[in-house]
């Protein structure tokens, strides 16, 4: 298992906010845009790498106990997506990377850190 | 046996028709509410996969929807009833993948037809009743195994 600021670092990843909250264990990751595909699918600990910006990505990974968000292809979370995130200690990270991209390279982490 | 009738828990949140903007806050409360009680935690996280789904249902299709907890010892029961427009087909609409959702609700990741199927997947009972042109009614039952 790796530590959040661990896949930051090696990743280059934009920290927009809950910078407070990065010592959390990633235990895996979901890629998806469709939300109830995430709420089914996904598990606790999970990074969930998405292009959704709207807030209700909040409301998921907080429910869903997820350790961050990533955001795709450098799309930037809307103010009230940061406002909840900050309040719920959800932390959102931005890569320049495609959804395919950014999956492989945690997956290739986590595996190598497993 | 009175033990297993105690009532650890009941209350009602209303939800209101088409503010995604206040979607999930009903869930969420759900869950730390269950939280706070001691309640299991794979029960509290089918609670709050259960209670997220028919809470997004009510803010995309109802004008309103009324939300109910009770929680006894091991069981969780979450019901939901909206004013909507109802459900003509239900065997339809429980079919993953089909939607009837526009393409607004679309673009923000709802509306893939899968909602009432995470539903179901995650109860241990539902049951789901619906009249046309005047709302739906879900009934979720989560318990220990």
């Amino acid at each position: 298992m790796m530590k959040i600021e661990e896949i930051v670092q090696a990743l280059g990843l934009e920290v927009k906010c809950a910078k407070d909250c990065l010592d959390r264990e990633v235990t895996g990751g979901y890629t998806g845009d469709l939300l109830s595909d995430v709420m089914g699918n996904s598990k606790a600990g999970y990074i969930w790498i998405t292009r959704q910006v709207h807030q209700n990505i909040v409301a998921v990974a907080s429910l869903k106990e997820h350790s961050a968000i990533i955001l795709i292809n450098s799309s930037q979370p809307t103010a009230e997506t940061m406002d909840k995130a900050e309040a719920e200690k959800i932390p959102i990270m931005v890569s320049d990377l495609p959804a395919f991209e950014i999956s492989g390279k945690i997956y290739n982490l986590l595996t190598a850190n497993s | 046996m009175a033990e297993t009738n105690q009532n650890l828990y009941s209350g009602t949140f209303n939800i209101e028709g088409g503010n995604f903007n206040s979607a999930g806050i009903v869930s969420t409360g759900i869950k730390s509410t269950l939280k706070k009680l001691g309640i299991p935690s794979d029960l509290v996280r089918k609670a709050a996969i259960v209670s997220y789904e028919a809470e997004i249902n009510v803010v995309s299709y109802a004008k309103k929807g009324v939300m109910t907890l009770t929680v006894h010892p091991g069981v969780v029961c979450i019901e939901v009833t909206d004013e909507g427009p109802g459900i003509p087909n239900i065997d339809l609409a429980m079919q993953e993948g089909y939607s009837t959702a526009d393409q607004r609700i679309r673009e923000m990741g709802f509306g893939a037809g899968m909602g009432l199927c995470n539903i179901r997947n995650y109860s241990d009972a539902f049951q789901i009743e619906s009249e046309v042109g005047k709302g739906t009614r879900l009934k979720m039952t989560i318990t220990t195994p």
